[in-house]
């Protein structure tokens, strides 16, 4: 395995990277729409259940089959991976979201209101920010999953190692076909524990001191 | 900023009925309710039913009455935190009732319980707020948060880079104070400010609001649902029913002395008579004058010129005058020099604590006096439990006949 791992060092390295980013930038496409999706929900208790509602069922799609229905319309490639992707990243950062944002307490919300804050400088000023603890574990909680989820990608000829598990798997008994498939596992595997260590990283550094435990 | 002098010219011991009123630097502008409704959907009854009411500039008001009176929901329509269903709200000569309320409420000072610091923001960074939002530079604003903590007792070097959980619940108070204070607002809403702290404490805030008061002259509105407050730190009271309906509205003397309608006569209280305790001030009886002696003098010396005026103890000054402890003969006789210890739980009050807090603070710390404390904390006397139990006697005769 050794072998076959320093033989294609190149090709290991240039798909470690091309999964990797596209796990990071659904992420962030994700928690972006996650967060805004939030705001637009969390004052309105309706709204709010019917968004938990949607992030719990969400999850319970199966990847294989959100990949296969996004073939008809986009075809294969990189526009259904991205979707699917970034679909499966936003569920978990929309509920802790959801749960962050209304989980501030009101009395301050009101103070904010009371010295003269708009609303809108009441959410970026005070809600979020006391939120973002919450919503950053949201984050790294679907880091971790959509890594998984990624490898799956390569099912539509998407980017990323996944290509190395679906080969292997396709042609099991065969030369390296072992080989292959452990050498994309076991790299998902890797990368998604440093992604989450920079992730921890990121919340030390964006947590103010006032409100770190 | 003229509120920010130092009223040195005050006159003397002011009395406790007009708290030296004329000679006051009032930076308050008057308030105008004028029938303010509060309507909300689906409820017969209003929460507020056209109250007319006008409030003086820099006099303090006092709101009581029952829990879900409405006079939180009338202090909240001042600042439109609460947008009233009819009638007008004057500011000075300015009717704000339509005016943007985030301009508005940037110009009144707004405190809650606990303050309501943000934790993720430092002291200066919570005080700051408001001005900020003004477009003040950084350097206004930081010497603006440096002379607001001075002004509410905190030391700027020490607290300025603190988080609010890194502060006692009576430091954060004092924080939220400072930040309502921060652009000078004319106005200053307190809804219940000081109802989730310990007695103690409650009662040093509020001695420190009467001082910061005596030299601001804002116009300010408290609501509290505690009367001995009320009577404390009001000018006047207003006493609501249900539907904030005013039932009185007078100065703490006379709604003592005479509650317009039963019904205030027991909101009041059975102890109304003792309730006159709250009427009077720590600096309107006589005071001991105790020896003293500054830390690093001679013991000896101390302990011969107590004995010569009859002392048994000393009460033993920093080197800015303050109060730090009060040890007995004995206790001195030990050291050569006059220790330097801070008593945590000396007991001290201000000149314009009433008897009741002295009274209260002697008992929470099981001793049979007070040492009173003047401006900027310095020593201004020591009042026996006697003289609280002389005023009681009095009280009580004077009820009887």
């Amino acid at each position: 395995m050794w072998d076959y791992v320093v033989e294609r060092r190149g090709l290991i390295a240039f798909q470690a990277f091309q999964h990797v980013s596209l796990v990071v930038q659904c992420v962030l496409l994700g928690s972006l729409l996650a967060v805004a999706l939030a705001v637009l929900v969390y004052r309105n208790p309706t709204a709010t259940s019917a968004a938990n509602g949607f992030s719990a069922v969400g999850l319970t799609v199966p990847s294989f089959a959100l990949l296969g229905i996004l073939l008809a319309p986009f075809g294969f490639g990189i526009t259904p991976a991205v979707i699917a992707i970034t679909f499966y990243a936003a569920l978990p950062v929309l509920r802790n979201a959801v749960v962050g944002l209304a989980g501030v307490d009101r009395s301050l919300v009101e103070s904010a209101r009371g010295i003269g804050m708009s609303r809108v400088r009441t959410l970026l000023r005070v809600e979020l920010p006391l939120a973002w603890p919450v919503i950053l574990a949201g984050i790294r909680v679907s880091t971790q999953m959509v890594m998984g989820i990624a490898a799956i990608a390569a099912y539509v000829l998407g980017p990323g190692l996944g290509g190395f598990i679906f080969s292997g798997l396709s042609r099991l008994g065969g030369a390296n076909a072992l080989n292959s498939t452990l050498t994309g596992t076991i790299a998902i595997v890797l990368l998604a524990l440093v992604l989450d260590l920079l992730l921890v990283l990121v919340g030390r550094l964006t947590t103010p001191r006032g409100i770190r435990v | 900023m003229s509120e920010t002098l130092p009223s040195e010219a005050q006159p003397a011991p002011p009395t406790a009925a007009e708290p030296g009123r004329d000679d006051r630097n009032i930076s308050g502008v008057p308030i105008r309710l004028d029938g303010v409704t509060k309507r909300y959907p689906g409820q017969d009854v209003p929460a507020v039913d056209d109250v007319t009411l006008e409030i003086a500039a820099g006099e303090t008001v006092m709101f009581v009455g029952p829990s879900g009176c409405g006079k939180t929901t009338l202090l909240k329509m001042i600042n439109r935190l609460i947008e009233p269903t009819g009638g007008r709200i004057h500011l000075g000569d300015e009717d704000v009732t339509d005016q943007d309320p985030d301009r508005l409420r940037r110009r009144i000072g707004y405190v809650i319980q606990a303050g309501g610091l943000f934790p993720h923001m430092t002291v200066a960074t919570n005080i700051g707020l408001v001005p900020k939002m003004l477009k003040w530079d950084d350097a206004r604003v930081a010497a603006r948060v440096d002379e607001l903590l001075d002004l509410v007792g905190l030391d700027p070097d020490q607290y300025r880079d603190r988080y609010p959980r890194e502060l006692s619940g009576g430091q954060q108070q004092r924080v939220g104070v400072a930040r309502a204070l921060a652009a000078d607002p004319p106005v200053l809403l307190m809804d219940e400010p000081f109802g989730a702290v310990d007695p103690i404490t409650r009662q040093r805030l509020q001695d420190e609001l009467i001082r910061i008061q005596e030299e601001l002259g804002k116009t300010i509105v408290f609501v509290t649902h505690d009367f001995d407050e009320a009577v404390k730190l009001g000018d006047r009271i207003v006493v609501f029913d249900v539907g904030a309906r005013v039932v009185q509205y007078d100065t703490p003397e006379r709604i003592l002395a005479d509650p317009a309608e039963e019904y205030v006569a027991d909101f009041v209280g059975a102890g109304a008579t003792l309730k006159q305790l709250t009427l009077t001030r720590v600096g309107d009886v006589d005071l001991l004058q105790p020896t003293t002696a500054t830390v690093g003098s001679d013991a000896a010396a101390a302990v011969a010129a107590a004995q010569a005026a009859g002392d048994d103890y000393v009460v033993v000054l920093d080197r800015r005058g303050r109060p730090i402890s009060w040890p007995t003969l004995a206790e001195l006789t030990r050291s050569p020099t006059i220790p330097d210890t801070v008593d945590e739980r000396l007991p001290v009050v201000g000149m314009r604590s009433t008897l009741n807090d002295a009274l209260d603070t002697m008992l929470a710390a099981s001793q049979g006096g007070v040492v009173v404390t003047g401006r900027r904390e310095s020593l201004a006397g020591v009042m026996a439990v006697e003289t609280v139990m002389a005023a009681i006697q009095r009280t009580r005769s004077g009820a009887a006949g």
